[in-house]
């Protein structure tokens, strides 16, 4: 089977040595995942997966081939496709009855609780970027590698007040994603004094009774604002809105300046070798996504590292307490308080990276990385470590 | 230095005229990555003299141990440019692998240890034949390089790994891997050649090394007053000749430490321009020169009073100083 085929070449990379403790990691996927479908991945939105995590997690397992022999420690990957939240949870059970250390998650965020409840294991939540996962639905054994919405939302923030861009008309979409994440764009721009002019809501359409909802120029008529935030989970509208607005403004969120975890374009702090790397091995540009599965598998690499021995509860604990380097100039870590890793944002227009958030002379008490999404005072995960 | 000692041995054993006519006046020498070319500074006016063209993306530089050449490692055209130092010109180029970054010498000039970050590779390259006669796998994004003083052993940083390859030059194979602190970066060794001193960007340290028997022996932490951890990114380092002084660049702390050797204490810490990396001393050491990669300028320390005497602008995203007095 290709799955299996993948972990034992992975092995086999990996140099296995006869006394070798295994490290089984299974990475639970979606079955025939809408957000991979070739023609969603043509496009190249901004924010949206570029192909399967795994291929960071291969780099990353890879690229710790020393640290990994120096521990004697092979690290096998199993990939399991699910069709639904119940297989997902079946799949995450039988993985833990086989000897799984670790779980991946590339699932929808109610299939990723409902695995996350099943097992006592450490679940790396790859893909889901909803900030109730950290929040009021947050899970002791779930550790969080994307950036989550708020992070994102509070980095775009950060970005217009140091344009002193204050002026703000909000765009958004009507699935329930785009509400969700409407929500912690106003958020947002009321933790940084922005002000909110006006917040409209877009639909794609080429109905002429429904123009008021589809066409740029009248959604962008008709008010004073600085710039246009677009929230568009789908990607087609925010694509259209830039050099398309009534007045002659510059547009964020998810078209225009996007906050992201990775741009391939990133230049600094040995950025450009991880791209290429990753570009080699999967032969496409690394996206946001697939740093963070990279840092997934560099996570578990440090663990195996540091503990070849762990079980699980030191294993959650070990997770908790690593420093990773993921080429963004500073070490990262799992806040404690809700289990998302800590990390410099780049602000990209899609053709570079613009800048590094947050920015220079946002303050925070402890660590400046902290003004990016929840703060540990908020308290906001009950069922914190 | 290294190349200090060898090449006072140099100098008492060949011609004394010839080196004289190398370089009457003295001068430091930088790198920029994006300009594709070498600032010469005139250390006599602490002014900018000249440019000199060279090949893409220049970072590590070093000179050859009769001091008339200079070396310069082009990350983008993957080639050694050689300068003449006497007449300031190019005159040839080695080829390099992918993405040469920081390399060493072997103490008679015949070898080149070159780290090469795309590949994950040490390459060897004989100077003269200008061809590669090995190359050895290490961690990802290798980075420094240092050949020991008896020319026997190579150690390369691997920034991925964490780790110290320690590799035997005569079969070119790692015999040693020894983790350090959190991205390791550049090194020293001392005189002796006892102890390797080895920069952690992440670690906001210097990991020392015994290199009697290949252990970490000790970690120096580094602390700034008003900078937090995260912010003191260690990269280059270099020693004074008598071994008894270390200078590291502190990063984005925007300082560069003074350490006694001895004690392994940071006895002084003085402000300098953005994201300090490069450092180097001129032969009475009465003067640091620091790079500062993000303000694309390098400051001049007096080191008896441990002032920032003079800023000069340099070129864009400037690498690494060499000293030639």
């Amino acid at each position: 089977m290709r799955l299996r085929l993948f972990g034992v070449l992975l092995a086999a990379l990996l140099g296995s040595a006869a006394q070798a403790l295994t490290w089984k990691i299974t990475l639970l996927e979606q079955a025939d995942n809408p957000e991979l479908d070739r023609t969603r991945l043509e496009r190249a939105y901004l924010g949206h997966p570029g192909g399967s995590p795994s291929e960071g997690v291969a780099l990353a397992l890879d690229e710790a081939e020393f640290e990994l022999k120096a521990a004697k420690v092979d690290v096998r990957l199993d990939i399991v496709p699910v069709a639904g939240p119940e297989e997902a949870r079946a799949a995450a059970l039988r993985a833990d009855k086989a000897g799984t250390k670790i779980l991946l998650s590339n699932l929808p965020a109610e299939w990723m609780t409902t695995v996350a409840d099943a097992v006592k294991l450490p679940v790396i939540n790859l893909s889901a970027s909803a900030d109730r996962l950290r929040e009021r639905d947050c899970r002791l054994n779930v550790f969080h590698v994307l950036p989550s919405e708020r992070m994102r939302a509070d980095a775009i923030a950060q970005a217009l007040i140091n344009r002193k861009w204050s002026q703000v008309l909000l765009l958004s979409g009507t699935s329930g994603r785009d509400t969700e994440r409407s929500a912690m764009a106003q958020a947002a721009i009321q933790r940084y004094g922005l002000k909110l002019v006006a917040s409209k809501t877009f639909k794609l359409s080429s109905d002429p009774r429904e123009r008021q909802l589809a066409n740029p120029l009248l959604l962008t008529g008709g008010a004073s604002y600085d710039v246009v935030w677009v929230v568009d989970s789908d990607g087609e509208f925010a694509r259209t809105l830039p050099y398309n607005t009534a007045a002659a403004r510059p547009v964020v969120g998810d078209a225009g300046w996007v906050a992201l975890a990775w741009h391939a374009q990133f230049e600094r702090f040995g950025a450009p070798q991880v791209s290429r790397r990753f570009a080699k091995s999967a032969r496409r540009a690394m996206t946001d996504h697939d740093w963070a599965s990279w840092m997934a598998g560099k996570a578990i690499a440090a663990a195996a590292a540091a503990q070849p021995q762990a079980n699980t509860d030191q294993l959650l604990q070990v997770l908790g307490s690593i420093n990773l380097d993921g080429s963004k100039g500073v070490t990262l870590q799992f806040r404690p308080w809700d289990r998302q890793l800590r990390q410099p944002l780049v602000l990209t227009d899609g053709q570079g990276v613009l800048a590094l958030l947050p920015l220079e002379g946002i303050l925070h008490p402890r660590n400046t990385l902290d003004t990016l999404g929840a703060d540990e005072p908020q308290k906001l995960c009950k069922t914190r470590p | 230095m290294k190349l200090t000692q060898h090449l006072c041995a140099l100098l008492a054993s060949s011609a004394l005229a010839l080196s004289l006519n190398v370089q009457a006046q003295p001068i430091a020498l930088v790198s920029s990555e994006k300009d594709n070319a070498i600032t010469v500074i005139n250390l006599a006016t602490l002014g900018v003299q000249g440019i000199i063209p060279t090949c893409k993306r220049p970072r590590h530089m070093q000179l050859t141990p009769d001091r008339r050449q200079l070396l310069v490692a082009c990350g983008n055209d993957n080639t050694a440019d050689v300068i003449d130092i006497a007449t300031r010109k190019s005159v040839g180029r080695i080829p390099l692998s992918d993405g040469p970054e920081i390399f060493d010498l072997s103490p008679d000039g015949k070898t080149l240890y070159v780290s090469n970050e795309d590949d994950a590779e040490l390459s060897v390259i004989d100077v003269a034949g200008k061809k590669k006669l090995a190359s050895i796998k290490v961690g990802k994004e290798p980075e420094g390089v240092k050949v020991s003083h008896d020319g026997k052993t190579v150690y390369v940083a691997s920034e991925v790994a964490s780790m110290v390859h320690v590799i035997d030059t005569e079969n070119r194979k790692v015999v040693n891997n020894i983790a350090v602190g959190k991205r390791p970066r550049r090194f020293a060794l001392t005189p002796d050649g006892n102890e390797l001193w080895v920069t952690n960007e992440l670690g906001a340290s210097v990991s020392i090394v015994s290199t009697r028997d290949m252990k970490l022996i000790h970690t120096l932490n580094f602390e700034v007053k008003g900078a937090r951890a995260s912010d003191i990114t260690p990269v280059g380092i270099t020693l004074s000749a008598d071994g008894k002084k270390a200078f590291v660049g502190l990063g984005r702390a925007n300082h560069v430490a003074f350490i006694d050797v001895t004690s392994r204490k940071v006895v002084q810490q003085v402000l300098v321009g953005k994201r300090a990396w490069s450092v180097a001393l001129n032969k009475t050491e009465s003067q640091l020169f620091v790079v500062n990669g993000l303000s694309d300028d390098m400051t001049v320390i007096n080191v008896a009073s441990a002032k920032a005497v003079k800023t000069i602008p340099v070129g864009r995203v400037p690498h690494t100083v060499v000293v030639v007095d």
